[in-house]
């Protein structure tokens, strides 16, 4: 194939994975490298790297927005990324070191999950509780714009969400994807945060978190031009365009499609990666 | 301090950061878009295949050969330039938010924050190693 063709071809389905991630709220960034790997045959190694990158654009794109509006939470956000940016480097150290075939598992099973709870709805659940010990220490307790004005919430069992947000940055720097759903699951229902405050400061987040590894990937040859320009524009470009459109589309149908797709993915690597064919 | 001036200063940093995530969207996406349009007048018929993984050679892997490649006019270091853009907006988003903190006096977030950007600098200057 040449570079012409290829570049075409992977902005075309990196624009469609931008769009219907922006659409359905899954990001994108999680099934740019099952293409990738599966479709083009690009070595996974080329496909993470582009990958971190894409996931840089998409999440740093909607924070803009999101930040300006007054949903992130700064303070749990900064808290939260000592803990995935830690998670990055030892992900981004670990990726030279592990097998291929154990990554294209892992890749499986992360995909397996993320269609299981794309699937599940989520309980709703009190946004003011007793205060926490450290919650007070870092002032993390805030105030989130719903449609009667301000509401105050206060923030729960930061310890354990801060060890979930290290597990976050691992897999977010080992697979190449933004680990969104790990976090949105750790800071709603661990930490206890509103769902909105917890998409957004997830958002805020992972820009960060992919930040650390793609320094890493930068350096060690992972990220290739002809491969990650696509990538990041097409992904991008996807990711505004559905944006601008969200309100006029009906999400649900389309994510029952976006599910579909996951888990047609999460076979097809782990069955490439159980073969060791990857 | 009160109330209220330190609700509005909280809010002042909030735009800030949010037009600063734009600003380095776009000007990254823009550096990388030449880079890869010149990459494809160049080099769109050369046949290629990424199927084994052989890395990147060397003068597009650090930080300042990029630059020096990148301004000498190669393709493939546009593109990455525009990538490094992209990578240094958090990284500019976290040193904003270590001066907001500082302006406002709150030594336990400047801390934190200094942490933060101690990892990514880390990573992305020395390359983890």
């Amino acid at each position: 194939m040449t570079i012409l063709t290829l570049a075409l071809l992977v902005a075309l389905g990196s624009f469609a994975a931008g769009l219907l991630g922006a659409l359905t709220g899954l990001g994108g960034g999680i099934v740019v490298v099952p293409m990738l790997t599966l479709v083009f045959h690009v070595d996974i190694r080329y496909a993470i790297g582009a990958s971190i990158v894409s996931v840089i654009a998409t999440s740093s794109g909607a924070a803009s927005a999101y930040v300006r509006e007054g949903y992130t939470n700064v303070r749990v956000g900064i808290l939260l990324e000592v803990a995935t940016t830690v998670g990055a480097l030892i992900g981004a150290a670990l990726a030279g070191v592990v097998r291929t075939s154990f990554l294209a598992i892992l890749f499986g099973c992360v995909l397996l999950f993320t269609a299981y709870r794309s699937l599940k709805p989520v309980p709703e659940h009190q946004v003011l509780a007793k205060p926490d010990r450290w919650a007070e220490l870092f002032r993390l307790d805030s105030t989130y714009p719903t449609m009667q004005g301000l509401q105050a919430y206060s923030v729960q069992n930061v310890p354990a969400g801060f060890a979930i947000m290290l597990v976050a940055g691992t897999l977010s720097a080992l697979l190449g994807i933004g680990s969104g759903i790990v976090k949105v699951l750790a800071m709603d229902q661990l930490m206890r945060l509103p769902f909105k405050v917890s998409t957004t400061t997830s958002n805020f987040m992972i820009g960060v978190t992919a930040a650390a590894s793609a320094g890493v990937y930068m350096h060690e040859g992972y990220i290739d031009p002809t491969i990650a320009f696509p990538v990041m524009l097409g992904v991008l470009a996807g990711a505004l365009l559905g944006a601008r459109i969200l309100t006029r589309v009906h999400p649900r149908w389309l994510r029952q499609l976006f599910t579909v797709i996951v888990v047609v993915m999460a076979v097809e690597m782990l069955y490439k990666g159980v073969r060791g064919v990857v | 301090m009160t109330e209220t001036s330190s609700r509005i200063s909280e809010h002042e940093i909030e735009q800030v950061i949010g037009r600063l995530l734009q600003f380095g969207v776009l000007l990254a996406a823009a550096v990388t878009l030449v880079g890869g349009v010149m990459l494809l007048l160049h080099h769109g018929s050369t046949a290629v295949s990424y199927s084994t993984f052989q890395g990147e050679p060397a003068y597009l892997r650090s930080l300042r050969a990029i630059v020096t490649a990148a301004f000498a006019g190669d393709a493939m270091a546009v593109v990455q330039l525009g990538l490094l853009l992209l990578i240094a907006t958090p990284v500019a988003r976290v040193a904003f938010t270590l001066v907001a903190f500082a302006l406002q006096r709150d030594r336990l977030y400047v801390l934190v924050t200094t942490i933060v950007l101690a990892l990514l600098l880390y990573g992305l200057v020395f390359g983890g190693a």
